[in-house]
């Protein structure tokens, strides 16, 4: 019993120290002067700008990831191919790669000495921003999707095509239904590493505020540049917000795939 | 399902943070990047090194009061002044540039960015300055003063790393130029760095405001650094102070317009506004020294002239002074920081 | 369903290429792949290869470079470590234990994942920095990037331990515990050599993840060189001061690294699984 209570305190304290006491802090140091100095940090124009970027960057970022995502997983899932165990390590590379040489590997290959010799407006514009997010956020719907693909089988699918049905109508009334969770769920963590992402953008970012600064690069940016520990704060709670939906839904989708 | 609760949310929290918007500008310092508010006026796009965001912040408001500045609007950035030009120059769009050293607008006059007659104007495009600065902490327990107090045993100095920052070319040139009696002995000044990096230098941060960050967190003995940086920490109440020593630089940060600006006679506005009575005593308020004789005069007891100040002239120009000290690889200066920090 | 014995068509061969998408979907996947994940990142070999080997082992060489190469992979090294000890604390006390609040101290484990890391950054700069209401200082130093790095990497082991200490064999336990063995020989003989892969897999990814890690060091690390830089940061400064063959050579070393510790971990998992 003993053994069991240390054991508990030990597990919660590491927690505590490492997690839940710095949370708190910062959730005190951003509401310790009230409410309206919390909302008024985060409604400058800068501010608002930075929040809608994040949030384009998302809007432009989440079809892209699924759309291809899906064609990636169903590729994966149901073919085969020569090269197929290549195409797979291709969709981990991102998780292994620091988010910084992904914007080295941007800047060397669409920058202005790059193997496109600067052909397209990319660095330091939204296109670069957008790459980079890509980059980073590109295995979570295909290791998402492609279990539940396997799992699921063809017997429905090829049932359905003889039964006359298009590869389209397939796709949307059978394989689609099938994999909504685990779309949703590779959405999920899409958005909130778009939302989070932060060494890559520092690299291809131009930051400038009210254009190319996203909430993660405004962060930086007021407790660095501002010398604005506070705002840096308040910013800080926004994205925490923002996490924290993540964790809601990633929890309430989690007991949808369980059951 | 799940996915549309959570753009719901997304949604509330810009619906939410937007219905705030009008009633409240001033609180963040990055106030006038209203792109939000832009309507029909126009905008102008500012990359500038890491420091002088405090004088725009008094600035800008100033232009806007005048009828060429009236509903102008700017988006601005701010980093290390070598870092910044290098992503101008690889395609971050601006209308107007502001580096804390020349070699910085020089590189956008070599790629075509800036025309070559930038700096023909009575000031040679250098609308503010300021001089190098110790700062230390409260109370100066090491009592440093002058740039031999520096060298004395086990100080931490911090400054940032010369080859990001305009902010460290400055900090190095200073006592250099005191060291070689203004460049007559390169040795003697050569000598004076080579034991400042690399016996009291251990950090590197990357401009001049991570470099204050860095001392402001704890680090270190010393911080060199722009007057007015200084000026700006001991306003926002932070434990330090600084000594301007009894010989040191005059530091000028250029401003021009980019060639290919969306807004050129705006930006133009802009730029000449700084030259302004007004321009000028704004950026004297916020702690930068003011060219226009007039109002350096005014504010002559803010700003007290050192026994010796050189300049970059004193030294035959920034052209001479980067490609001997500063040019990468071959650049004495360049060599002591990579033989010391590599 | 299986009766159906679907008669194969003439597509049939054609649609196994690319699965359900057929070849067109199999090119697209491809490209798609290929433009954003592996040709900037065969630029970034190109170009640390673009002057010589020679010029590529002096940028990965040089003092600062190696030791912020050293420092990361000893420093994530050891984060992979305590992350398999308190991993597998914290993951026994979500399976084993009962107490209030467990499923809140459950949802936490994922936060680290969920919250952006500069954020992260902050978060401990605001209680271990030198404003810090404890007293604790540690503000550039290596204690503070190991912090920061354990705290990014907290779901890893966790994560991948807990299922399979759900499925433990409890008998096999309770008959050790009744022939007299202690908790902690059961915990040795009994659950360790189960969580073996798990551990190995959870470490392996926590050590990849810290290795390139940068949103959460870039505050609190203060990246003093040949003390706390890590690689990224390093990288990150050789791309600001215009050195892009330099950030380039180290980035392929940090990649190299990264495989080999992943590919070392896969096959050695895979040979225990198989033993």
């Amino acid at each position: 019993m003993s053994t069991r209570i240390a054991l508990r305190t030990a597990a919660l304290g590491y927690l505590g120290v490492l997690v839940l006491v710095p949370l708190a802090m910062i959730l005190y140091r951003t509401f310790e002067d009230g409410l309206v100095a919390f909302f008024q940090s985060v409604t400058t124009p800068a501010a608002i700008s930075a929040i809608s970027l994040s949030l384009t960057i998302v809007a432009i970022v989440v079809p892209l990831n699924v759309v291809f995502g899906l064609v990636t997983a169903l590729a994966l899932a149901r073919g085969n191919f020569p090269g197929k165990g290549i195409l797979q390590a291709v969709v981990d590379l991102p998780f292994a790669v620091s988010p910084v040489i992904v914007g080295v590997a941007l800047i060397l290959f669409w920058g202005n000495d790059g193997w496109l010799g600067g052909a397209l407006p990319v660095i330091f514009s939204l296109p670069g921003m957008v790459l980079a997010t890509v980059f980073v956020t590109l295995p979570f719907v295909v290791r998402e999707v492609e279990p539940v693909l396997r799992e699921i089988g063809t017997e429905q699918e090829e049932a359905a095509s003889t039964l006359g049905a298009s590869r389209w109508q397939t796709f949307w009334r059978i394989t689609l239904p099938a994999i909504k969770v685990g779309v949703f769920y590779g959405v999920v963590l899409t958005v909130a590493r778009s939302l989070g992402e932060f060494g890559a953008l520092t690299v291809v970012a131009g930051g400038v505020a009210g254009e190319s600064q996203t909430l993660t690069l405004l962060v930086h940016a007021r407790y660095i540049d501002d010398h604005n520990t506070f705002g840096a704060y308040a910013a800080s709670t926004v994205l925490m917000g923002l996490a924290l939906v993540t964790l809601v839904l990633m929890a309430l989708l989690e007991r949808r795939r369980e059951a | 399902m799940k996915i549309t609760a959570l753009v719901a949310a997304l949604l509330a929290l810009v619906v939410a943070a937007c219905g705030g918007a009008s009633d409240e500008v001033g609180g963040g310092s990055e106030s006038n990047a209203a792109a939000a508010s832009g309507g029909g006026s126009s905008k102008l796009s500012l990359v500038a090194y890491a420091v002088p965001k405090v004088g725009f912040d008094k600035v800008i408001p100033a232009f806007n009061a005048t009828p060429e500045g009236k509903g102008v609007t700017f988006s601005q950035s701010y980093g290390a002044s070598g870092d910044q030009s290098r992503k101008v120059e690889s395609g971050l769009e601006t209308d107007v540039v502001n580096f804390s050293v020349e070699p910085d607008i020089t590189r956008l006059v070599e790629s075509g960015q800036v025309e070559e007659t930038w700096n023909q104007n009575e000031y040679k495009g250098v609308p503010f300055g300021s001089v190098v600065t110790i700062v230390t902490r409260k109370g100066n327990p090491e009592n440093i003063k002058t740039w031999d107090d520096l060298l004395k045993p086990g100080i931490e100095v911090v400054t940032p790393n010369p080859f990001s920052s305009g902010s460290a070319k400055w900090n190095l040139l200073a006592p250099y130029a005191e060291k070689s009696g203004g460049g007559q002995n390169p040795e003697a000044g050569l000598a004076y760095l080579e034991k400042l990096i690399g016996e009291h230098v251990k950090v590197q941060p990357k401009s001049g405001r991570e470099a204050t960050e860095t001392f402001l967190q704890g680090t270190g003995d010393v911080l060199l650094s722009y007057e007015n940086e200084a000026l700006f920490a001991e306003r926002n109440g932070e434990d330090v102070e600084h000594t301007n020593p009894p010989v040191t630089f005059r530091i000028d940060n250029p401003v021009a317009v980019l060639k290919d600006s969306k807004n050129k006679e705006k930006a133009q506005a802009f730029v000449d506004f700084l030259y302004t009575k007004e321009g000028q005593t704004a950026w004297a308020e916020a702690g930068f020294r003011p060219v226009d004789p007039d109002v350096a005069q005014q504010f002559a007891s803010d700003f007290p002239p050192p026994e010796k100040l050189w300049t970059i002239d004193d030294l035959g120009g920034w052209g001479k002074v980067n490609d001997e000290l500063f040019e990468p690889e071959t650049g004495s200066v360049a060599k002591i920081y990579d033989e010391a920090t590599g | 369903m299986a009766s159906l014995a679907v008669p194969k068509p003439p597509a049939r061969t054609r649609r196994n290429l690319g699965g359900g998408v057929g070849p067109i979907g199999l090119g697209v996947a491809s490209l798609w792949l290929s433009l954003i994940v592996l040709l900037p990142l065969a630029a970034v070999f190109t170009k640390s290869l673009e002057a010589g080997p020679a010029e590529f082992w002096d940028a990965i060489t040089a003092p600062s470079a190696r030791y912020a190469l050293l420092l990361t992979t000893a420093i994530s090294a050891l984060v992979a470590l305590i992350n398999v000890v308190t991993g597998t604390l914290i993951a026994w006390v979500l399976v084993r234990d009962e107490f209030r609040g467990k499923s809140l101290v459950n949802a936490i484990i994922d936060l680290p994942f969920a919250l952006p890391t500069i954020v992260a950054s902050i978060v401990l700069l605001s209680l271990y920095g030198p404003r810090s209401p404890v007293g604790i200082h540690l503000y550039a130093t290596k204690p503070a990037v190991i912090v920061a790095l354990a705290f990014v990497t907290l779901p890893f082991v966790v994560r991948s331990v807990q299922p399979v200490l759900m499925e433990v064999d409890r008998e096999a336990e309770q008959a050790a515990a009744s022939l007299g063995a202690s908790g902690w020989t059961t915990f040795r003989s009994i659950i360790l050599p189960a969580l073996y892969p798990a551990l190995l897999g959870g470490a392996g990814l926590a050590f990849a993840r810290a290795i390139g890690e940068f949103g959460s060091v870039v505050l609190i690390g203060g990246g003093i060189p040949r003390d706390t830089e890590v690689a990224s940061q390093y990288i990150a400064k050789q791309i600001e001061t215009d050195r892009p063959a330099s950030a380039a050579a180290v980035s392929v070393t940090l990649l190299a690294i990264s495989f080999v510790v992943l590919f070392a971990i896969r096959w050695f998992t895979k040979r225990k699984g198989v033993a």
